[in-house]
């Protein structure tokens, strides 16, 4: 017992995927794409963005132009998924379409995940009446249906697309800052916390460098799959008039023209209706596959 | 100078007669440079004590000094530049997404010194450990590759005081040995003052000069390393503890 044994090896370096952030991307994107579901939803959300990127390159009419000769004509090769009540080339308004969807996700989890990481955390981490507090006015936005709260906040700002993106975004923060909250829970009492604390770390440093990294899979999981519900949300206030204003091609609002005509010309509503359910379900799926990849101890369970 | 102090020292759970004391009135000195343990069942407040001196736990009554200073009073960089801990398990006390390098910067940069890599250098071939494990993570090392980590995580500051919770109850028995040399050869070159948690009687021995022995919060009794080979314990309790590991250890 009196000198020191030089170390013994180290044991074979498995998961060598978490080198590095661009390593561990990869990984999972690897892990989704070996998934036939998550697959698909990789495929239809690169194809929204080829669509978004290269609309003018894909469509095959001006979106907007009008000719009312060749009204709700039926899908054909001049005009892929027919034409609306003006006359309009479906098939190119779905394609400029995608700008607007993609508007959204992106702002959408661009502000939501932020804020309800931030409040989670925090709740989490300091706990007390500031937890409550936090938690409580969480519940009041959780307690109303998502779509219900969005068009009371759309009616109080006033219709259009901006207001529809921070209307969506103030009423899909909640879940995620639940989540965050029930991980920090569980986190703070950890002992490399406890050692950052001994270090004398800062609360806001401890939450930036010890808790976050561990809440990110699954707050990432959890926004993929509300980025579903915000796509419907979107569609749904567009439907209603509330979201992009015509003559925005956003679906939602492509689809409240078409019921008019619904019965007669059916690709009015099936297209546009078809393009929302299948970015809807893409997102759903990623977000499924998100979760098995980010979660090594359920990827070990499934395989 | 690092001396701790520790008088009066309380912890009290629920209101009125109904309040349990998890820790009652533990008092007790260990000098500059010594080493002192503190022995006891589960559940006797060992781990606690600690925690109240490294200001994890807050609601503690009493007084904690340490170098003469009470430790609330102290301020909060120049206390934690001063006391280092280590935790009992390794595999919970180093974050899973940080390298090592990550690991043994954080308390760098939170206390703004220089010549980070330098240190960060020296610490890992202070406790034994190849320099490229820097660019390790967690999952890649030995329990006791960890617990190492841990303890230059703990040095990197270069504390006068280590409090070490349990260091080697949750390695195996062959790598404890190491640990624990590895440990003692950093105290006799630094002149640290360590504060031992452990349940097990050999390693106190090994380690300390002095101990107290623990039960339901509060000390029983405050021995000698001396004492343990004759078992010459005064209370009941003490010498049944120390009675039960030398029988333990002349069976082993």
């Amino acid at each position: 017992m009196t000198a020191i044994p030089m170390h013994s090896s180290a044991p074979p370096r498995r998961l060598a995927g978490l080198r590095s952030g661009a390593d561990y991307l990869g990984t999972v994107l690897r892990h989704l794409a070996g998934n036939p579901s998550s697959a698909f939803g990789l495929v239809v959300i690169l194809a929204l963005i080829v669509m978004a990127a290269f609309a003018p390159l894909i469509a095959t009419a001006d979106p907007y132009a009008q000719d009312l000769g060749a009204a709700l004509q039926p899908p054909s090769w001049a005009h892929f998924f027919g034409t609306d009540e003006v006359g309009r080339d479906v098939f190119s308004r779905l394609v400029y379409g995608a700008r607007i969807t993609l508007t959204i996700i992106a702002l959408v989890g661009v502000i939501v995940g932020p804020i309800g990481l931030a409040v989670g955390t925090v709740a989490g981490y300091f706990g007390g009446w500031f937890d409550t507090a936090l938690m409580r006015i969480t519940d009041i936005f959780l307690s109303f249906p998502g779509l219900i709260l969005s068009l009371a906040f759309v009616a109080a700002l006033g219709a259009g697309l901006e207001n529809a993106i921070v209307a969506i975004a103030l009423t899909s923060w909640p879940p995620i800052a639940r989540l965050a909250r029930a991980e920090t829970l569980t986190l703070r009492g950890a002992d490399y916390v406890s050692a950052a604390k001994m270090q004398g770390a800062s609360a806001a440093r401890i939450i930036w460098k010890q808790i976050v990294p561990m809440c990110l899979p699954s707050v990432l999981t959890r926004l993929t799959l509300s980025l579903a519900t915000v796509i419907l949300t979107a569609a749904g206030l567009g439907f209603l008039g509330l979201g992009a204003q015509p003559p925005l091609p956003e679906w939602g609002a492509m689809i409240a023209i078409g019921r008019r005509y619904m019965l007669e010309s059916w690709w009015l509503v099936a297209f546009p209706g078809g393009a929302i359910l299948c970015v809807s379900l893409a997102f759903n799926l990623i977000g499924d596959g998100l979760r098995d990849a980010l979660d090594p101890k359920q990827r070990k369970g499934r395989h | 100078m690092s001396d701790i102090t520790i008088e009066g020292l309380t912890i009290r759970l629920g209101l009125g007669a109904q309040a349990r004391r998890i820790l009652d009135d533990v008092s007790f000195k260990v000098r500059s440079g010594e080493s002192f343990g503190l022995v006891g069942e589960s559940g006797s407040g060992k781990s606690t004590i600690l925690k109240c001196i490294g200001l994890l736990l807050t609601t503690w009554e009493g007084r904690i000094e340490i170098g003469g200073q009470p430790v609330r009073e102290a301020k909060r960089k120049a206390r934690c530049r001063d006391v280092q801990m280590v935790f009992q398990d390794p595999y919970g006390s180093l974050h899973p997404r940080h390298s090592i390098r990550t690991t043994l910067a954080e308390p760098l940069r939170i206390h703004g010194l220089d010549r980070e890599a330098e240190r960060m250098e020296r610490a890992m071939v202070d406790v034994g450990l190849p320099v490229d494990f820097l660019d390790r993570y967690p999952h890649e090392l030995s329990g006791g590759q960890r617990q190492r980590v841990a303890i230059a995580r703990a040095l990197v500051l270069e504390p006068s005081v280590l409090l070490l919770d349990e260091p080697t109850s949750a390695l195996d028995v062959s790598v404890q040995a190491e640990v624990l040399n590895l440990l003692a050869k950093l105290r006799a070159e630094r002149g640290l003052t360590y504060l031992l948690v452990s349940h097990d009687l050999a390693v106190v021995d090994h380690m300390c000069d002095q101990f107290a022995i623990m039960l339901q919060g509060r000390i029983v009794e405050i021995l000698d390393r001396a004492a343990i080979p004759g078992n010459a314990a005064a209370h009941p309790y003490s010498r049944e503890l120390i009675g039960a590991s030398l029988a333990y250890e002349r069976a082993a």
